[in-house]
């Protein structure tokens, strides 16, 4: 044991200086957890913002103009007047998300109490913004009208209130949920890239077999590649957590953080030993980064971080339940956003570090078994 | 036909540098046509350099370079001379394409200089039939033997009937049996092509004796330049390697004096410290070593000879216990050898074939890692000592990647025998080391047996360093043909040299099986003159040739087969269940603290709603924070006390909904249910008692166009084929061409008459066929398996599609252009198309809602326009002439990216 720890030590700062020489590698691993991170967190955002609106107004009267005047930035660009002949064109080539065409009359039928109807027509194939645009200029009209009508205390007059609370995240920010799920799916990406890339570049160097021949044990070459490169993307996403998700983006880190790095250290032993067994399989780096594109993308698509589990058909959600990042991916929402504590997220701390062991012991035969097999 | 009168080659003062290190320093020589020159040299001098320059492939950088009358700084010219010429770079084959068959190498280089299919057939069986490769049409070239890899290249070289030849190393690693027939075929070519001036670098000093002149390099410069005999008699020396040594300036000599071995003691115990009985290794089919059986004493140098891939480094790992034996055993200071075994590695030193240690470690760091890892102390004397003993102290902090060979060579030993092992194992130790650093290396080696009685078992490629082993087995085909000392081998086949002695065992052992191939018939006729082909500045033929090879191997290469053909198929699996904005069978508990006829109808409209899954109810607050902590609910909803009885009394009672913000996007799609569901529930219950409830002012009717359901499978589908066809297809194609890069076949663009343009669009045509079935295979996926139809016009969006990846193939031609391995190409690819295809192209946000250089990429993107296209063609129903603006839009962008690869691509090496 004392010999396993000595020479695994010893094999740890070896692959540290590796990585820190590998200037390519370690540009990249920067990046990935600062710069990559922040512009997904701002980039991708579920709010509606900058949409683009244009209006058909057959009206032409005050409500009418005074409805253009609701929509402002940041949500809406200036609305903008087209004619009705012109809407097809326009929503055909996606020029505009969103048309609202005001029937002539319109004000007059107001004021008359004849409830005319206002369309708005809605581009559904962009999805992102459809749902929760229509919601919104719905609202916004329904508001400005009454508003104009006079008759804002009608909807007190419901026989039925309804109060609506959000927990946990209450403005419903979305960069905090993208911030973090970046975060989660770049630890998983660089886990298994850099323990992947230290075995194939010591195969490709020959190093491998000169370790053979010295008294040191596969089980030794492949733990002091895990702890090596797991110990570095651990530091990293500390850094990450506080540097880039708090202090930049203002994330909340009121949750257990050390039950998060806990979670992401028993994670990483996954993740590194999936890097690799994907190592034994690929002959070179490319290959190792076209298998990433078959294997991982996937494996991170369908984790949780992108949508809900739930939405998943269900066949692929048990699919999914024997992925640890699923269970990883879980733990670090009821984490960071639920502000779980250990008695809530034991199951998938427990199946995280499962599959870690599992994998571990896998991979390590595989190992094994290659370098017994090598020319 | 070159007249005499212009010399072959002309160099003035050519000089060239690669970032700071010199590689030709102030050049100037003339060759005459008709002669053979060699140039010798170790590993490093220039020689690649000046190969380079004279074949084309290098771009000139100081002086002038003429070749044949041409000035090859002038690229009209230099593609003019360079029919004439042929160039073979340095490395078995490394201008050949090993996935190809022999026929296959052969045509596709017959195609690049034009030959028509009679001529092609002619040359092609005559070379073969010169060669004697004609029985192997059908072998994969990188399943050839050296010596067989170096007659294809010749025959590749030889295909369009050059006035200069030129051959960078063509026998390093090869067998002197095959080295041989190597020389004696060139001197055939040379016999039926009078004219021909060949041009030889060769590490083998000795074989340059065969030619008429020859050049003598060292640090970049010329040593000398004349007849071997003048050399000779101008140094006094033997041979010409020792020559080389006498000739080379004071301070690299230093240190060097001539090796005398002095005899070994016998003293010899009897225990053998290596034997080997019936040693045997298969790898499948193939037997790599074929009952291989010795003994050598403690303290005795052995030496081990033969070409690459005879199987010496497969014995040697053998005997390290790096690999086990098939069959056969190996014993090890009297006890067998175990893979497990941590004692019987404390006792051997092994040094791998090439440099294998880490590169990126100081060679102090390196020394220190093997110190510890043979538990021995990292600081102070052992370290120190070797360093002093084998001359590392002035490199002991540099990183050992940027270091001489020779020096890397010596820190190899140093950790070789940092343990003090009792025998040390080294696989071909001096390869490429220059002769002076030969000689240290092997005074080290001498002291080590003759003073440390360290058994040395040590293989090489060269004759002279095998003259000084005590013993020497000489090895072919798996087979050890002969063992004994040097001169006992030499007398045996009454040799004047150890070479030949090599040799005529060698043709002893061929005679018993069958040989590489039968000596070739007389009177082929090798070389001949042929009216030069029209010269044609773009050439369907050239196009077709790399178009053709390309598929060729991307057939072969199952990892990138597989990527292209279901890597698409599989991600829009992935993609078309995974990023799905429907948010449904959300999980919901209820607190109802009413329990009233009101409550159980209230809760009911959410339970009958397909949105949402009913969990068991929860009995209190602090229940409720930990079902939301577990995510084990989404929603909970909290009827409250009294709410019946208010409603019945028309006091509107309000509901409290809870609902996890954790993931605003689904909270926000959960917020809009809830809402519907309350107002439903206000509206039954009105109808069901007869009120009528106040009209708005007005209503707003939201109408979701092209996609009536909101599905969002209707919507992510026609994106997934565009984000898919963007991806895949450019790593595809930028790994195509830096491939080429990498293993050097790129040598063949530089030196042969194919054109840039012929170059780009040869590689590219394959990767668009590859990407248009994916094309379809997805539309096809995406009618069937997702039930997403194509509501316009379907050719319209097929055409689109083919255009869209043509220009998207030629997204990764650019890229390759700024990437030189592999590894860059695929990541560098990856980020560079996934960021602007997902973020800006309007997959998730319109391009018309973004600002700024978002905008600008967005807009100057090709997914931009393709995905207009896809979602007009699969969800808007647009017709063909619809589609035809944003057609011509992604049609664009192929002359402009090919243009940009045209600028990009260089048609010289640095």
């Amino acid at each position: 044991m004392g010999r396993f720890l000595r020479c695994t030590a010893v094999l740890v700062g070896k692959e540290w200086i590796s990585l820190f020489r590998d200037v390519f590698m370690l540009g990249f691993v920067v990046y990935s957890f600062t710069f990559a991170v922040y512009s997904q967190a701002t980039g991708i955002t579920h709010d509606v913002r900058n949409a683009a609106l244009a209006i058909v107004d057959e009206d032409d009267s005050p409500l009418s103009r005074r409805l253009a005047e609701v929509f402002r930035r940041p949500e809406f660009q200036p609305p903008v007047p087209i004619a009705t002949h012109a809407i097809d064109r326009a929503m055909d080539t996606a020029r505009f998300t969103f048309v609202i065409d005001i029937p002539p009359d319109f004000q007059a039928d107001v004021l008359a109490g004849r409830s005319p109807v206002v369309q708005l027509l809605i581009d559904a194939t962009a999805i992102m913004q459809a749902g929760i645009g229509a919601g919104h200029i719905t609202g916004l009209l329904d508001d400005e009208i009454a508003r104009f009508a006079g008759r804002e205390a009608a909807s007190t007059a419901t026989p039925v209130g309804i109060q609506v609370r959000i927990v946990f995240n209450e403005s419903l920010n979305s960069t905090w949920f993208t911030g973090v799920m970046a975060l989660l799916n770049n630890i998983t990406m660089l886990a298994v890239l850099l323990a992947g890339a230290a075995l194939i570049r010591e195969r490709e160097h020959g190093t491998l077999e000169h370790l053979l021949v010295m008294p040191v044990r596969p089980v030794e070459i492949m733990t002091a590649k895990v702890v090596a490169n797991g110990s570095v993307i651990l530091l990293l996403t500390g850094l990450s957590l506080y540097g880039v998700l708090r202090t930049l983006l203002g994330v909340p880190l009121s949750g257990p953080v050390w039950l998060f790095l806990v979670g992401t250290a028993l994670y990483l032993f996954f993740a590194t030993a999936l890097g690799i067994f994907l190592g034994t399989v690929a002959r070179s780096m490319p290959q190792l980064g076209l298998l990433f594109i078959l294997i991982v993308l996937p494996m991170n698509m369908l984790s949780g971080t992108n949508t809900p589990l739930e939405s998943e058909p269900q066949w692929l959600q048990t699919v999914m339940q024997a992925v640890p990042s699923t269970h990883y991916v879980a733990l670090a929402q009821a984490v960071l956003f639920r502000h779980a504590g250990l008695g809530v997220v034991w199951p998938q701390l427990a199946a995280t570090a499962a599959g870690g062991a599992l994998f571990f012991a896998w991979s390590l035969a595989r190992v094994r078994r290659q370098l017994a097999a090598e020319r | 036909m070159t007249t005499p009168a212009v010399p072959a080659v002309r160099l003035a003062g050519v000089g060239h540098r690669y970032g700071r290190t010199i590689g030709l320093e102030d050049v100037s020589l003339t060759l005459p046509a008709a002669e053979t020159v060699a140039v010798i040299g170790p590993d490093g001098v220039g020689k690649s350099t000046l190969f380079g320059l004279i074949a084309g492939a290098k771009i000139v950088q100081s002086g002038t370079v003429s070749v044949l009358g041409a000035d090859m700084a002038d690229a009209r010219q230099r593609t003019a001379v360079q029919t004439r010429i042929a160039y073979m770079p340095q490395g078995l084959g490394r201008n050949l394409y090993a996935d190809l068959s022999v026929e296959e190498n052969l045509v596709f280089f017959a195609r690049l200089f034009g030959l028509n299919a009679a001529q092609r057939r002619a040359r092609i069986d005559t070379l073969l039939e010169a060669t004697g490769l004609a029985p192997f049409p059908d072998r994969p070239a990188g399943k050839l033997s050296g010596g067989m890899k170096q007659k294809l290249g010749l025959c590749c070289a030889l295909l369009h009937d050059p006035d200069l030849l030129i051959l960078d190393e063509p026998t390093t690693g090869v067998d002197p049996l095959s080295r041989r027939q190597f020389w004696d075929l060139i001197d055939r070519i040379r016999a039926s092509r009078p004219g021909m001036t060949v041009l030889v670098a060769t590490s083998y000093m000795d074989e340059a004796a065969r030619f008429g002149r020859v050049l003598m390099m060292h640090g970049g410069r010329l040593l000398a330049d004349d007849t071997p005999a003048a050399v000779l008699a101008r140094t006094g020396c033997a041979d010409l390697e020792a020559a080389f040594v006498a000739l080379l300036p004071e301070e690299a000599r230093k240190g060097h004096t001539t090796l005398t071995v002095p005899p070994r003691s016998p003293d010899g115990d009897g225990e053998a410290a290596i034997e080997a009985r019936g040693l045997t290794r298969r790898f499948g089919a193939f037997t790599a070593v074929d009952d291989v059986s010795f003994r050598i004493g403690r303290g005795e140098i052995f030496g081990f000879l033969g070409s690459n891939g005879c199987g010496k480094t497969t014995t040697m790992k053998m005997l390290t216990g790096l690999l086990p034996a098939t069959a056969g055993e190996v014993r090890l200071f009297g006890g067998t050898v175990d893979a497990g075994d941590m004692a019987t590695r404390r006792r051997v030193g092994y040094m791998a074939q090439a440099f294998s240690l880490y590169g990126e470690l100081t060679v102090r760091q390196n020394l220190v890692l093997h110190a510890r890892l043979f538990d021995l102390p990292s600081t102070g004397g052992r370290i120190d000592a070797l360093s002093r003993r084998f001359g590392l102290v002035p490199y002991l902090d540099s990183v050992a990647d940027g270091l001489p060979l020779g020096v890397r060579q010596r820190l190899s030993l140093a950790v070789a025998v940092l343990h003090e092992p009792e025998m040390l194992i080294l696989d071909e130790p001096t390869s490429g080391v220059d002769p002076v650093a030969r000689d240290l290396f092997w005074a080290d080696l001498v002291a080590l047996s003759r003073q440390q009685n360290v058994t040395i078992f040590v293989s090489t490629h060269f004759m002279n360093e095998a003259a000084r082993c005590d013993r020497v087995a000489f090895m072919h085909a798996g087979r050890v043909i002969a063992v004994g000392p040097p001169d006992a081998l030499r007398r045996q086949q009454g040799a004047d040299s150890l070479d030949d002695a090599f040799i005529g065992f060698m043709s002893r052992a061929a005679a018993d099986e069958e040989g590489e191939g039968a000596p070739p018939p007389e009177s082929a006729p090798l070389a001949v003159e042929h009216a030069e082909a029209p010269r044609r500045r773009f050439s369907l033929r050239r196009l077709l040739a790399y178009a053709g090879r390309e598929s060729l191997e991307l057939r072969r290469d199952p990892v990138r087969l597989a990527v292209a053909l279901i890597g698409t198929v599989l991600l829009m699996l992935v993609f078309g269940y995974g990023i799905t904005m429907d948010v449904q069978d959300l999980r919901f508990a209820v607190l109802d603290r009413d329990r009233s006829p009101e409550s159980r109808a209230y809760i009911e409209q959410f339970d009958g709603s397909t949105y949402f899954l009913r969990r068991p109810d929860i009995a209190d607050g602090a229940e409720m924070l930990r079902r939301f902590q577990a995510n084990d609910v989404a929603l909970a909803i909290e009827v409250p006390n009294g709410f019946g009885r208010d409603l019945r009394q028309g006091r509107s009672p309000e509901v409290a909904v809870t609902i996890d913000g954790a993931m605003p996007f689904r909270a926000e799609t959960i917020q809009g249910y809830v809402a519907g569901i309350h107002e439903r529930f206000i509206t039954d219950m009105a109808t069901s008692h007869g009120i009528t409830l106040p009209a708005a002012a007005a209503t707003v009717e939201a109408r979701y166009r092209y996609n009536q359901a909101f599905r969002s499978l209707d919507a992510m589908v026609p994106s997934v084929v565009a984000l898919l066809l963007v991806f895949i297809p450019s790593i595809l194609a930028a790994l195509g061409v830096v491939r080429e890069k990498e293993l050097g076949s790129i040598t063949n663009l530089y030196v042969t008459p194919v054109t840039r343009l012929e170059f780009l669009l040869g590689k590219q045509l394959p990767y668009i066929g590859l990407a248009t079935v994916n094309l379809l295979l997805m539309v096809l996926m995406a009618v069937t398996l997702f039930g997403v139809p194509v509501k316009g016009s379907l050719a319209g969006l097929l055409l689109g599609g083919l255009v869209y990846v043509t220009a998207t193939t030629a997204l990764g031609l650019l890229m390759s252009a700024f990437t030189s391995t592999q590894t860059a190409a695929v990541f560098g690819t990856a980020i560079a198309t996934m960021m602007p295809a997902t973020q800006f192209s309007g997959l998730l946000q319109p391009v018309s809602t973004l600002e700024g250089p978002a905008w600008a990429i967005g807009t100057l993107f090709p997914t931009t326009y393709f995905l207009k296209i896809s979602v007009g063609a699969f969800t808007k129903g647009l017709g063909f002439w619809d589609l035809l603006g944003f057609i011509a839009a992604t049609a664009a962008f192929v002359p402009v990216l090919l243009a940009l690869c045209l600028i990009l691509l260089p048609k010289q090496e640095k």
